[in-house]
């Protein structure tokens, strides 16, 4: 009897725990409830979750530009699961919004949902990440980043920078995580971009996650077991930003012994890049707020738009990193 | 030699640094280089640091019979804090400042450790259930310390935590090893092993027996907490920022495996802080072995999912014994007599 009692109350204190935990990993999320008034459009947003200074960088985009254009947003955070973005979509329905608008968790999954959609005649729009289905009717436009793009544009630079070079050029990859698009898509351009070239050689090659912390052990170990590197070319600005200081403590200078190319822009690594540690960025851009409202806008007026939209991206040099730090949001 | 039950994780590693130095020969060299030690071995020993910690802890937590997931987002949580405290200071390079964010991120660990010993030794939660709360939840609160962002830091003094080398000798490395003597100290010249081990071989026995169980687990869960706090500071100070995401991600089941490879047993009751430590330098190892020898990252979980596989088989006695069974039919005999010969001891 005693015990019971005591499970009952454990229960409770285990599922209140989870319950606050719910809240706490939302971050923003939740949903906030829109003051436009008849006319405005309202605009139902799933976002992946807060999982990056990327991610919050993209989200407080997309918040700020709705209230700039006057776009009443219903904002939900899914949190990494795919089942929450389906429950937010489907109360999108309810809800009767005019456009939905959701970066999907994962590829695969979303044919039934987005049926409903169709049915209800809500158009739908993917930002950032794209959806695996072979109808493609079920949203209407998909904006975001080209990733091959990325890479080949890193591919390009390293070129251009080493075509006077006459030995072999001894490349270095930090991939990101294993089977990621980004990480998939980053090699392959890059891959195709230096590919016309006999003198560049990608001597090692291995996934750093992402992180900081595995750029900079995968580094040290890559210092370690290869005689002679020339390049480092990062799938992300983190990983750069550990392997800088793996090279650092091998005695090296990042940016001259070793020549370092990475992909996102975030702030760290424009502050590296100012100061002469990595040589070029690439940039991937979350501030895709301001097109996405002209394209909900559009979309909401039954105008026709392209299939696919990228976002505006730019690369940056050393001097061009110095140049916008002091504005760079995130 | 055989029979001394950390022959089998010692021949693993040795046979993985073996298979590293001749694929590589310069793999055993170390040299002086910007006044500190440099080589792989170094950076095993550099990286395995935080891992070695949370297993020390992680082993007294089994020792008891109980296991603590949370350990990875205890990890988070203290760097996070730590990194958080740093960055609103006026002059981050101040010891007193660095001192203070340690003191918090370790305060903080040990309530969380206290949290989880409360829920399983007052409560009666099952460990498993009481810890995989803080594992999910912890993560939660990592990234609302980091507000979902990455926090640099550029403090000197707390970089040397991680990264930082004393006597051309890591930093890291000298509080595992300092943290390893303390506690095999404390726990085998007083009494403190064998109630621990008592009470992980039959709680309810040793309880009558006049020992203060309930309070022992409590324990273990707060140093556990401690260590996993210290492995986060590492882990955040060698890269001079806190990520709440990815800092310690599965961790605890790195933790979990080097305490088994170290001859552990789950079920709890003996333990062993030397196997803990060998175990967990074989899954640094092996980390180095797939850089070193340029595995591809599609296989890397495959690869060391098989060495492994390869390194708990030999280790199991039955499987030892089926496999001289097979080659030579005759001892079976003898492995039978052994097996009684155990049983009566």
């Amino acid at each position: 009897m005693k015990y019971r009692k005591l499970a009952a109350v454990a229960a409770g204190i285990v599922s209140l725990t989870l319950f606050t935990a719910c809240g706490e990993a939302g971050g923003g999320g939740g949903q906030t409830p829109g003051s436009g008034g008849g006319g405005t459009i309202t605009l139902g947003f799933s976002q992946v979750g807060a999982e990056s200074g990327w991610r919050t960088a993209n989200t407080k985009s997309i918040q700020d530009s709705a209230k700039a254009a006057g776009i009443d947003l219903k904002f939900s955070d899914a949190q990494q699961k795919q089942e929450n973005q389906i429950r937010a979509i489907r109360s999108f329905i309810q809800q009767k919004v005019k456009v939905i608008a959701f970066s999907p968790v994962v590829e695969s999954g979303w044919d039934t949902v987005l049926k409903e959609a169709k049915t209800a005649n809500i158009p739908v729009i993917l930002t950032d990440r794209a959806i695996d289905s072979p109808d493609t009717s079920l949203y209407k436009t998909f904006l975001g980043s080209d990733f091959v793009k990325e890479g080949r544009k890193a591919g390009e630079w390293l070129t251009k920078e080493f075509a006077s070079a006459t030995g072999d050029v001894n490349i270095v990859e930090l991939q990101g995580t294993t089977g990621s698009a980004p990480a998939n898509d980053r090699k392959k351009g890059f891959a195709e971009a230096i590919a016309s070239t006999s003198k560049f050689k990608v001597v090692a090659s291995q996934t750093g996650e992402f992180t900081r912390a595995k750029g900079k052990e995968v580094m040290e170990a890559f210092l370690k077991s290869q005689s002679k590197i020339d390049v480092l070319y990062a799938h992300n600005d983190d990983m750069a930003l550990g392997a800088i200081e793996a090279i650092e403590g091998a005695g090296k200078k990042p940016g001259t012994d070793i020549k370092i190319v990475s992909i996102d822009a975030v702030r760290d690594g424009m502050q590296a890049l100012a100061d002469g540690k990595i040589n070029y960025i690439v940039e991937c851009n979350p501030l895709l707020g301001p097109q996405l409202m002209d394209l909900v806008k559009k979309v909401a007026a039954g105008e026709q738009v392209p299939q696919r939209i990228e976002t505006e991206e730019t690369e940056f040099d050393q001097a061009k990193a110095k140049e916008v730090l002091p504005q760079r949001q995130y | 030699m055989i029979k001394h039950r950390l022959f089998w994780p010692t021949a693993a590693l040795i046979v993985l640094l073996l298979g590293n130095f001749i694929a590589h020969p310069a793999f055993f060299s170390v040299e002086l280089r910007e006044g500190h030690l440099y080589g792989s071995l170094i950076d095993i020993l550099r990286f395995g640091a935080p891992l070695i910690m949370v297993a020390l802890g992680m082993t007294l937590v089994i020792a008891t019979g109980g296991i603590d997931l949370s350990v990875g987002s205890v990890v988070a949580i203290s760097g996070a804090i730590a990194c958080l405290h740093l960055s609103g200071l006026e002059n981050q390079d101040s010891l007193g400042g660095t001192a203070g964010a340690v003191g918090i991120a370790l305060g903080l660990s040990i309530v969380l450790g206290a949290c989880n010993g409360v829920l399983v030794s007052v409560l009666n939660i099952q460990p498993i259930i009481a810890t995989l709360i803080l594992m999910v939840a912890g993560r939660g609160l990592a990234q609302l310390i980091t507000d979902g962002q990455i926090i640099t830091v550029n403090s000197s003094p707390y970089q040397a935590i991680g990264g930082g080398f004393v006597l051309t000798l890591p930093v890291s490395i000298l509080i595992a090893v300092a943290v390893f003597v303390l506690a095999s100290l404390l726990v085998r010249k007083s009494a403190l092993g064998m109630l621990l081990e008592a009470v992980g071989g039959n709680p309810e026995a040793s309880r009558l027996a006049g020992v203060r169980s309930r309070r022992l687990i409590w324990l273990t869960y707060v140093v556990c907490g401690l260590c996993a706090g210290i492995a986060g500071l590492m882990i955040s100070s060698n890269v001079s920022s806190a990520d709440g995401n990815n800092a310690g991600l599965w961790i605890e089941l790195d933790a979990i495996l080097a305490v088994v490879i170290g001859g552990t047993a789950l079920t709890g009751g003996r333990f062993s802080f030397a196997g803990t430590v060998i175990g967990a330098l074989l899954i640094q190892t092996l980390s180095t072995t797939v850089y070193t020898l340029g595995i591809p990252p599609q296989t890397t979980l495959l690869f060391k999912a098989v060495v492994v596989m390869a390194v708990c088989l030999v280790q199991s006695p039955a499987f030892r014994r089926k496999l001289v069974r097979r080659r030579k039919p005759k001892p079976v005999t003898r492995a039978r007599q052994d097996e009684k010969v155990e049983v009566s001891a």
